[in-house]
Formats: C-alpha cells, structure tokens, sequence
C-alpha cells in the first residue's frame, strides 16, 4: 500500500488532466457547433440584410448585367409550389398517419413506416428525377406542377410521421370515452381524437413546410426557373432558392448581393417557422 | 368496463364491438374512415414503388449498353456517348468519408458535453440552436461555402501545406474549390444530425451504470468514456450512418464548393464532382436518351447507396434501444 503509493499518485494526476482535457474539449466541441450556426445568421443577417431593399420584393429580375430590379417573380413562384406541395403531401401525409396511428398494428402498418423512412432517406435530387419521368418527360416541357409534385413527395413521410406521433400522444382514455358514449370509432376519431391532436398536426405541417420551401435540387429540372412571370401552372416558373442557386454560381457582382437577400429572405423565413413551432410543441408537451 | 352487457344494456339495438357486421360498420362510417386512411397509407407504397420502377425503366438504356462497368469505368463523355460513373462515386465517397472524419469527433464530442456536463436547461438551449443548423437550406450552405470557406480555405493554403503537406492527399495545385472544402461544408451539415441523436442515446444510458463506475473511483471522463459510450455505442453509430446517408445525397452546397471536374486526381486539393451534383448541373442539358439515361442511372445508384445506409442506421438506432432497455 505504501509502496505503491507515490505511483498511484502519478497515475492519479495524469487521470486527472486526461479528465480535465478531455471534458474541455467536449466543450469547444459543442462551441464550434453553436458557434457555427451564430456566424451563419450572423452573417447572413448583416450582409443579406443591409443589400436588402424594397425592390428585391416587388419587381422581376433585370435583364443580363444590368443592376437592379428584383425577385418577386421568385416568391410567387416558390408560393405556387409550395401551395402544390400541400395539396399532395398534407391530406396523404396526414391520413396515412390516421390509419398507422389508429388502425395500424398490423405487419402492414409495420412496412408502411420501413417505406415511409426508406422514402424520407432518398435524396432530394432522385425525387427530382421522379417528378421529371412521371410529368415533365410525358409533357415534355418543365412546369410549376412537376416541381410542386416533387416537393410534395418530399412532405409526404414526415407529414406521415409526424401526425402519427401526436395522434398517438392522444390519451386512450379519451378514446373510451368518446366510444363508451356511444360514438363509432370514426366518429370519436373525427370528433375528438384529431382536435386533441390539432396544434401539434398543424405544427407538424408548419415545419414540413419550411423544410421544403428551401429545397433546390428537385427543382432544377421540374420547375426550371423563369425571368418572367410564371404564365400557367403547368409552365415553368421561377422559385427562390433555384434563384438563388443561380444567382451565386453567376460572375455577376450585383446578383452576388440579390443571392445574399434572397438567402437572408428564405433563412429568416424558414428559422422563423422552425422557432415558432417548437415554442408551441414545448408548450403543448412539456405539463405532460 | 365496457362489458358487452353493459354495452347493449345502455344501446341495445347496436351490437357490441366484436359482433358487428361489416355492413353496421359501414353504415357507422368506421370502415369508410378505415378504407380511406389504408389507401393513403398505402399511397407511400406507391409512391415509393414507382419511384424504383421509374428509374430502373428510364435508365434501362446505358444499363444495357454497360452493364456493371457502368460503376467501374472512369470516363465521362457525353459527346462520344460514353458513360462511366467512377469519378462520382469516387467524388461522393470522399467527400462523405471527409465530413464523418471532421463531424464524428466533433459531434460526438459535443454530444457528450451537452449529455454528460451541460446543466439540462444550457443542454436544452445548445441543442435547440444545434438542431437550427439542421433547418439551414442547403442552398444557403453553399451560399456561404462559396464566398466565405472557399476565400478562405484558399488563403489558409499555405498553413494546411505545411502542417499537412507531407500526406499526399494534401498535395497538387490547390484553387480553392476543392473535394476538401465540399467535405468540410458536408461536416457542418451533417453536425445537428449525429449530435441530437446522440444526446439522446446517451442521455438514455441508465444513471447507475454511471453511479457504479465513479463509485469504483474513476473520473468523469473515464466514466463517459470506458461506461456510457460503450453503452450507447449502437445508437451513436446509426446516428453516424443516418448522417452518412445524408451526405452522401446532399446536392446544391456540394454542386456550388466541388468545382465539378470528373477526375479522379487522389488528392483533397483537386475539384472533384459528386453523383448528385452531377445530376444537378447536367441534367437540364443532357440531350438525347443515351446521356439522360446514364444520368438517371446515377440517380438509381444514389438511390441503392443511400437506401442501403439507412437501413443499416435504422437497424443500430433501434436494435440500440431495444438492447438499451434492461
């Protein structure tokens, strides 16, 4: 004991600084990744904020070269989409997550949830390519439709998931009783159920929503891009963050600084909702 | 409770729940309400299913021509109608393998320090901004990977050479735009994905594993990392997976930093090209089936890789927890 003990005093200390090291290192860890989001909105907020200016939402783009003008063409455009999207990915997403959560249990609803994550694993551009062979390729040209299609593809799992998960954080107790009144099981899935489950669904769909809206790659060969007014839904038809893309990759200065608004724009967008919703998720689950 | 006695006692013309016929049911709406729901349900079958035939049929052209040297032949020659998807793969593979090696210590790292040390209400607020990055489009990564890490990744060229220039991976001119900036660009991206996931598995760890190893005397550190990492270890790698997967399918941040050169040059200071982002930037322009086809046939394989990853990580994420649970 006593011999031994000055070694283990040395090999105490240096469990002690391999301690200490480590568990600050754990710590710039978690710095840089904080630290990393901080400098993007940072960034983001300072230098696309200050290029933004009134006409970036109320006038089309300027021809090639010339400076100026704006992206409102663009924000109807990804409006459009985004309206198309819901209407395909929300009733399916949302009725899909009815019958897992209220009629599933069997080996089918089992494979219906291995599809939905496989479906929500596959990268955005092949769902591109989807909507290109099933609309565009048969209409052969690009339309607001195909790229709408795409993105709604896109919402369809997680709209699936989602609904699941807060319909099944209604408690079975409400259920029975709604049943042992005499409701039928529709009924009291209807009447009940989903209102229990409301804010979360529609929270759900908030953030399915923002997650979309700042998609790129499945748009670039469904709803192309256009320096114009979209003239039709199955015409192409401008959307921000394709502006965006192609406003960045330009040699031009002054679309450098329309990039930077238009990312500002889509970023201040898309954290709004996403800070928004989790306010009220944590409202609603945290009594629980 | 609901006895069917008491059932029928209070509304004895409806039959109780077991004994009623398909027709009472269909009249109560429950089967409509069951039909409907089943179909949207099965919609995702569908969809799914079509999405695999379209791009099985679609690329059924240089499949044929081919066959499997498609993955193995490094030539890519639209003029000439040759197409060989190396240089893609190659290109996605490197840069994921680059942005797990930056992301797995870091983020695992700031999962221990946001589970293990972190007060719960400092824990909650990081990860919450954490989680944030995960809602940045990628467009806006690639905005910032452009005019922010490529300048500057181009002006740290000289410290990266002489810390790192002996490997000769680090070697060869260097423009900026480069395999190495689209993986330090996909490690940031794929950060909030292995950190909240881990967290999670780590914070799920039972707290007398933890009791019983500093009772024993260890430290702090040897605890997290001799106790609660190897408990969490499945959990911890599904999350690496389901990031990989996510890497590897990442298109406009990649498309805008790679520089786009279908090369295979061995070096992270070379432009490289990456499968989506070749998808992405030729495709409007690919003309005639040959061309679009070998494209769409990098798309299936993209499609097999990214399925075939996810699969194993929801395999680890929940066998983990299952295997957690005592």
């Amino acid at each position: 004991m006593t011999a031994a003990a000055p070694l283990r005093s040395a090999n105490t200390t240096r469990r002690k600084v391999v301690n200490v090291v480590m568990l600050t290192l754990t710590g710039l860890c978690t710095l840089v990744a904080a630290g990393t989001l901080v400098f993007i909105l940072g960034y983001l907020f300072i230098h696309g904020g200050s290029s933004l200016t009134l006409d970036f939402f109320t006038k089309l783009p300027t021809p090639v070269g010339e400076a100026g003008g704006g992206m409102a063409n663009a924000i109807l455009g990804s409006a459009k989409l985004l309206l198309i999207a819901m209407l395909v990915g929300v009733p399916l997403g949302f009725m899909g997550g009815v019958y897992l959560s209220e009629f599933g249990g069997s080996a089918f609803s089992f494979f219906v949830r291995y599809t939905t994550d496989l479906l929500n694993g596959v990268p955005s551009i092949v769902i591109g390519i989807f909507a290109y062979t099933v609309i565009v390729l048969p209409q052969k040209h690009f339309s607001t439709l195909a790229g709408g299609l795409a993105l709604g593809v896109m919402m369809i799992p997680i709209a699936i998931r989602s609904s699941e998960e807060f319909l099944r954080a209604v408690p079975i107790s409400l259920r029975e009783g709604s049943m042992a009144l005499g409701a039928s099981k529709a009924r009291s899935i209807l009447t009940v159920v989903i209102p229990a489950a409301k804010h979360g669904i529609l929270t759900g769909i908030m953030l399915n929503l923002a997650r979309v809206a700042g998609e790129t790659a499945p748009l670039l060969f469904t709803s192309f891009g256009n320096r114009y007014w979209s003239p039709g839904w199955d015409q192409p038809t401008a959307a921000l963050p394709v502006m965006i893309f192609n406003y960045a990759i330009s040699p031009y200065e002054d679309w450098h600084r329309q990039a930077w608004s238009a990312g500002f724009v889509l970023l201040a967008l898309v954290l709004t909702v996403n800070i928004v919703a989790r306010i009220i998720i944590s409202k609603r689950t945290s009594p629980r | 409770m609901t006895t069917p006695v008491a059932h029928s006692a209070t509304n004895p013309r409806r039959p109780s729940g077991r004994a009623r016929t398909f027709w009472t049911r269909l009249k109560t709406g429950d089967e409509v309400a069951f039909l409907i729901t089943l179909a949207c349900a099965a919609s995702v079958l569908l969809v799914t299913g079509l999405l695999v035939f379209e791009l099985y049929q679609n690329s059924a052209l240089p499949r044929h021509k081919f066959g499997w040297s498609f993955l193995t032949t490094d030539v890519w020659d639209p003029v000439a109608e040759e197409f060989g998807a190396l240089p893609f793969i190659y290109g996605t593979l490197v840069t994921s393998a680059l942005a797990l090696v930056i992301g797995i210590p870091l983020g695992v790292g700031a999962a221990i320090f946001l589970a293990e040390l972190a007060p719960a209400r400092i824990s909650a607020g990081l990860t919450f901004l954490i989680e944030l990055l995960a809602a940045v489009p990628s467009v806006i990564y690639g905005l910032l990977g452009i005019f922010i890490l490529v300048p500057a990744l181009r002006s740290a060229e000289p410290t990266l050479r002489a810390v790192l220039g002996w490997m000769p991976i680090f070697q060869g001119p260097f423009y900026g735009v480069s395999l190495l900036s689209a993986g330090v660009v996909l490690s940031v991206m794929i950060l909030p994905f292995i950190i909240s996931i881990s967290r999670e598995v780590i914070l799920a760890v039972p707290n007398d594993q933890r009791e019983a190893a500093l009772a024993l005397g260890a430290t702090r550190w040897e605890t997290t990392w001799d106790i609660v990492l190897p408990y969490a270890k499945n959990g911890i790698t599904g999350s690496i997976f389901l990031a990989l997967a996510r890497a590897l399918g990442e298109t406009m941040a990649v498309t805008m930093v790679i520089g786009n050169d279908p090369k295979i040059v061995g070096s992270l200071f070379a432009p490289g090209y990456t499968i989506a982002a070749v998808i992405a930037n030729e495709f409007t322009e690919a003309t005639g089936d040959m061309y679009s086809g070998a494209l769409i046939e990098l798309g299936l394989v993209l499609f097999g890789l990214t399925i075939i990853i996810n699969a194993v990580a929801r395999i680890l994420v929940s066998g983990g927890r299952l295997k957690g649970a005592p």
